[in-house]
């Protein structure tokens, strides 16, 4: 695999989390898995005021907590205590996986281990490796209206992107969109479509790092504004 | 007219230590712990748990925390022997005692684990869930069609004991929270056959109002602050 050039992870972050952001509409619902997908928060402009749910039960979620006296009772999914906007509510766990499967989630944006040209992703567990779990990655995938992966394009150079995973799923053909830091993937009826590139990469760059087949939309465009 | 019930002496007997708690407990129960991750969590409780090594468990919980804190330290003592759960990615001890075999870990989706709880809190027979469907797992699972789309039946489940959490608890069993505490803890409150209780605060008497677990279903209350 021939790549002319590899981001910093800086790069691919702010790549990465300023693409997701502009998926946001104002007053939508949406749920940011830990990691890179969480940073997309930080590039919402204020006057589309997306309202961000967290498993853990909260709607409304805010910034991290800044020290030193944290308010440990409320923290997002991924333990860290945050803040919390006004219109905020807090629930139990049964009514979060009543929003997040009930189809109450307009947009959720989660990483991945694998994405497939049918749009299934697994992201639970390399069998015998790292096995941390399901979480609520399934239950959110299957209800959300709209579900975006945000992830790096490879894994010390492996492609992420395949033609049919092969590591356990979490979902069955439920993916919408895929953003890395090369370029952005739409699936429609027939399968996955380039869309965007980031400039910094070829077609050929796109075409030499991903192990499923795609077409190039005529309407090819850049992924950075 | 008046609505106050006087405390009669039958409501104070709910509160009892986090070391009469911990006794109650039997080696080789299953136990359900409420909290996610760190938040809401009956830490006394469990404290007092691995100090008299309860043994030989099965837990029932949405994940198992870190390693040196909470439900992580029931793991890390070795007083698990199976737990069920939806990830334990944040506790390595859990992976490493899985790889092992010492630990045998089933997993579930999040929002499966709160509902067959719930199935079994509330008295119904399952729970159908589109959730899993083309995953493995649907592996020995019943997949039932209605009306064109799959669902995974799923089995209702509950435990001898919950081990949960209370921001404040009045003397009558009524609970109320803050923040995210609640979690499963109201979940978990309805599916077991004893359920204690650990209360961030005791109080004579909650707003009805403020209810979110009738004091029915908690038969023990451990002070938190004692």
């Amino acid at each position: 695999m021939t790549i002319v050039k590899e981001l910093s992870k800086q790069e691919i972050k702010e790549v990465v989390a300023k693409r997701i952001a502009r998926e946001f509409k104002k007053n939508d619902v949406v749920t940011l898995g830990i990691g890179l997908p969480t940073e997309a928060a930080n590039y919402v402009s204020e006057d589309v005021n997306v309202i961000f749910q967290s498993e853990n039960g909260i709607l409304g979620l805010g910034k991290n907590q800044k020290g030193p006296d944290f308010d440990k009772k409320v923290i997002n999914a991924g333990g860290v205590c945050v803040e919390y906007n006004k219109g905020a509510s807090f629930y139990d766990s049964q009514m979060a996986f009543t929003i997040m499967r009930g189809g109450h989630i307009d947009t959720t944006v989660l990483g991945a281990l694998q994405v497939d040209a049918e749009g299934s992703i697994a992201s639970w567990q390399i069998p015998g490796v790292f096995v941390p779990g399901i979480g609520g990655s399934m239950d959110l995938i299957i209800g959300s209206k709209r579900v975006i992966v945000a992830m790096t394009h490879t894994s010390k150079d492996e492609p992420k992107i395949v033609q049919k995973c092969t590591l356990p799923l979490t979902a069955f053909k439920e993916l919408d969109m895929i953003v890395t830091e090369r370029c952005v993937f739409q699936f429609d009826e027939d399968g996955l479509v380039l869309t965007e590139i980031n400039p910094v990469f070829t077609v050929e760059d796109i075409k030499a790092s991903t192990a499923a087949e795609f077409r190039i939309s005529p309407d090819l465009k850049s992924m950075i504004v | 007219m008046s609505f106050k019930v006087v405390i009669g002496v039958e409501n104070l007997s709910k509160l009892i230590t986090a070391k009469e708690a911990a006794a109650l407990i039997k080696n080789g129960s299953t136990v359900m712990v409420g909290g996610f991750l760190s938040c809401g969590t009956p830490n006394k409780i469990i404290d007092e748990m691995v100090a008299q090594k309860i043994d030989d468990l099965t837990m029932i919980c949405n994940d198992t925390s870190f390693a040196d804190v909470d439900r992580g330290k029931l793991i890390k003592n070795g007083l698990v022997k199976k737990v069920i759960t939806t990830h334990i990615g944040t506790n390595p001890i859990t992976g490493s005692k899985m790889q092992s075999g010492e630990l045998e870990v089933e997993f579930y989706p999040m929002g499966t684990l709160v509902e067959k709880i719930h199935a079994k809190g509330s008295g119904l027979g399952g729970v159908l869930t589109p959730t899993g469907v083309g995953t493995i797992l649907e592996e020995d699972k019943k997949v039932i069609e209605i009306k064109g789309k799959k669902y995974i039946f799923e089995e209702p489940l509950g435990a001898d004991y919950a081990v949960i959490y209370g921001s404040t608890v009045d003397k009558y069993g009524n609970v109320a929270f803050k923040g995210t505490t609640r979690n499963f803890n109201t979940s978990m409150a309805t599916a077991a056959e004893t359920v204690i209780i650990e209360a961030e605060e005791v109080v004579e008497e909650l707003d009805p109002n403020n209810v979110v677990i009738p004091g029915i279903f908690i038969d023990y209350i451990v002070d938190g602050r004692k």
